[in-house]
């Protein structure tokens, strides 16, 4: 269906020149008609992200704007930027909001119409207006020095007696660094504002220049809680590349340890709404249960987060088959209990209390933040890369996308509960599948340049990955679009009209992760 | 009550250092120094953490990341590697005595990951459960006797950074927690990064890992209070 209507699209546009490539089209638009084409793709096609690459030809910079569906190609909507401003499409998609606020930060690209552009990845307070890091390939980026810094937030509420009540950056217990400015009157809050970027580390500026090799181990402390699918990500970005395919062995095992990543992680957000509910002793139990998810990753793959675990073109290491059966009895035992304490929480009156109708974001809201992962899923959007776009082995495996209609707290909770019921069925299947141990090939390189996209369903939502090689097989550009940068967007929405009390709840349902945001 | 009712019903989970030496995956372990015939090169380290020296191949373990790349199948000789969780340093000279029953710990996030982030956290669960050993965090640094900070410090956090250390009382410790945090890690080279901790306050112990697991954050806290037992997890050791 959505090739039909592909097909009808590119039919309005003669003109542009497409270009198809495997499960992949290239629109080259002139930026005037950006608007035109978006609005057309966006009631179909999820946007991913704008990707900024050079124009093989004339080594400029154009931007590249990714939209992506159920079974059907990716398409990208090239830009050219020639110096000149593009039209914004935040109008029409908000998800685009954030994505041309970064591009103007980083590459000093004009977007017309957008409101409000400047002061977003790189604080002003630290580096001049215009400092385009990304732009130009140099390391040479002029800061500020003297200068207080600006810790305020905007403020837009005009009532008499409101006040903006400041959180952050640093914060209770051992939250990550993120500020917020919430709007109020005094018991509600009527808008509520975000800065993020504090921990801002220029991942995609440092990947430039590296070896596959590096690259992953950088992609995973973008965010340390879901390493292995980002790795994994960008590790299929360079597989294409280098036109090698990975060994069925390889892909099986990759799925196993991105389900018992995902289970882990969703075990550590549960823990973490339990503890924002004061209800301590499933918070401790839940908890208890993810550090022995976490010993197990540890004594099976040397890395108790899966760090250094995917390699370009294959796994660190392999496993024997009685060792892969007794991970997978060892889950069952983990899992077992924790079936228990959540079970008994959905007839806790206190607990529900205060998810239910809680943090309500609602589907059209999902849909035009573009939302991924299980807060997407919670909002009653089915929007899955495992089942869109099936990626290692995933079109192998039987499983179900549990999905919500109500998008409240609760609808968060079980999400959760049923996405981590699914992942224990994925692990279960793999066992039989695979095939005999092969002895790994190390040998792996790139030898053409090129773009590719590598892409996964991370525990928090789709990480896509774009990465430009040079024939030498070093990185030349990256792109990283995270679940953070795309679901940090819809939650000031989520507080808005809700009580203070709730906020701390309404973080938690959210489970996001800022390291992932920030990169 | 009803939760607490199920509580009780639940085995104790808490390690000892009994049970903590049968158990798998607490620590990811870290290269050990080996001799330089049977050595990993100094190349194949991506932050260049392995050094020869005397015929020795050393690790800074300031710089590595654990990524077990000088032990990669390919690799005709690899580096030995050693388990255990005895990895704070002192870096101050000399720690007064002023913290030996309890300390109160304030968690400051300066560009971390998230890994090094959730080991600590995963200390306050019954696993490892940091209240026994008078340990306890704390919202607010001027409550706090002992700042943790992880993560290379980005240059937008370094101004906080500064002023959470400010606002605590005197007698106050800086525990830079994560390779990261010692050396910029895998980050030190970046732009946006304004340099290890110790660029911006004074460290009085450091623990390196990529992350540290919980049992070297433990080790790192029984320092600071002036007792370090053969395993963290032992009770309170008066000196």
């Amino acid at each position: 269906m959505t090739e039909k209507t592909l097909e009808h699209i590119l039919e309005q546009h003669e003109e542009m020149a497409v270009t198809v490539e495997p499960n992949w089209i290239r629109i080259a638009a002139p930026a005037s008609r950006l608007p035109e084409l978006a609005s057309q793709l966006a009631p179909e096609w999820a946007f991913a992200g704008i990707v900024p690459e050079n124009d093989p030809k004339t080594q400029s910079l154009r931007l590249l704007y990714v939209f992506y569906a159920r079974n059907g190609p990716w398409v990208g909507i090239e830009v050219r930027n020639h110096d000149q401003s593009i039209p914004t499409i935040s109008n029409i998609l908000f998800a685009a909001d954030w994505q041309e606020r970064e591009m103007e930060d980083l590459f000093d690209v004009q977007f017309e119409g957008h409101p409000q552009l400047g002061d977003f990845v790189l604080h002003d307070s630290h580096w001049p207006e215009g400092t385009a890091p990304m732009k130009r390939h140099s390391w040479e980026i002029r800061q500020k020095t003297t200068e207080s810094r600006n810790l305020s937030t905007p403020r837009i509420v005009e009532a008499s007696g409101s006040f903006v009540m400041p959180i952050g950056p640093i914060f209770s217990g051992t939250q990550e660094a993120i500020q917020f400015g919430l709007e109020t009157v005094g018991e509600e809050i009527v808008f509520a504002h975000i800065r993020p970027f504090y921990k801002y580390r220029a991942v995609e500026k440092l990947l430039e220049g590296q070896t596959p090799s590096v690259a992953l181990l950088i992609a995973e402390r973008i965010d340390g809680l879901t390493a292995f699918s980002h790795s994994l990500a960008m590790a299929q970005a360079f597989e294409t590349l280098a036109g090698a395919p990975v060994p069925p062995r390889v892909r099986l095992l990759r799925v196993f340890w991105a389900e018992i990543e995902r289970i882990r992680s969703h075990m550590q957000v549960l823990a973490g709404i339990l503890e924002s509910t004061g209800l301590s002793v499933p918070a401790n139990l839940i908890q208890a249960l993810e550090e022995d998810l976490l010993q197990l990753s540890g004594a099976l793959t040397g890395h108790r987060y899966l760090f250094g675990l995917v390699r370009p073109g294959g796994l660190s290491r392999d496993w024997s088959d009685t060792e892969i059966e007794n991970i997978v009895d060892r889950l069952g035992t983990i899992l077992e209990p924790s079936q228990r304490i959540l079970d008994a929480l959905t007839f806790d009156n206190s607990f529900l209390d205060r998810l239910e109708a809680v943090g309500t974001l609602s589907l059209e809201s999902a849909s035009t933040h573009c939302l991924v992962g299980p807060v997407a899923r919670a909002s009653g959007i089915n929007r899955d890369l495992r089942v869109w776009q099936p990626y290692q082995a995933y079109d192998q495996i039987t499983f179900d996308v549990p999905v919500q209609a109500e998008g409240d707290g609760y609808a968060r909770f079980r999400q959760l509960c049923q996405e981590i019921v699914q992942s224990y069925r994925i692990v279960q299947q793999i066992p039989p599948l695979l095939p005999a141990a092969l002895s790994q090939t190390e040998d792996f390189g790139i030898t053409q340049a090129g773009t590719a996209l590598g892409y996964a369903e991370s525990p928090a939502g789709a990480v896509i990955c774009c990465v430009s090689a040079n024939s030498r097989g070093m990185v030349e550009r990256c792109r990283v679009i995270t679940p953070g940068l795309v679901n940090w967007h819809a939650f000031p929405q989520s507080v808005r009209h809700f009580a203070f009390q709730d906020f701390p709840i309404i973080l938690a349902t959210f489970g996001l992760s800022v390291a992932d945001l920030d990169r | 009550m009803l939760w607490f009712r199920k509580g009780l019903d639940q085995p104790v989970r808490t390690l000892t250092p009994k049970t903590s030496s049968t158990l798998h995956g607490l620590s990811p372990g870290r290269p050990a120094p080996t001799p330089s015939r049977d050595a990993a090169p100094e190349d194949v380290c991506p932050t260049h953490a392995l050094k020869e020296h005397d015929g020795v191949m050393d690790v800074d373990y300031t710089q590595c990341i654990q990524c077990r790349l000088c032990r990669q199948q390919s690799l005709k000789n690899k580096m030995n590697w050693e388990e255990g969780f005895h990895w704070a340093q002192m870096t101050s000279t000399s720690l007064p005595d002023a913290f030996h029953h309890s300390v109160h710990v304030r968690v400051v996030d300066a560009g971390d990951c998230g890994a090094c982030l959730n080991e600590l956290h995963q200390l306050a669960s019954p696993v490892y459960s940091l209240h026994r050993l008078g340990i306890a965090f704390t919202p607010a640094p001027r409550e706090a006797d002992v700042l943790v900070v992880t993560g290379p410090v980005t240059v937008s956090m370094k101004e906080t950074l500064e002023e959470a250390f400010q606002s605590m009382p005197t007698p106050k410790r800086v525990m830079a927690v994560g390779t990261c945090a010692l050396s910029g890690g895998i980050f030190s080279s970046s732009f946006a990064v304004a340099g290890p901790v110790d660029r911006v306050i004074p460290v009085d112990i450091a623990i390196p890992g990529c992350p540290p697991p919980p049992l070297a954050l433990l080790d790192g806290f029984r320092l600071i209070m002036g007792a370090r037992p053969e395993n963290p997890l032992d009770g309170r050791v008066r000196k």
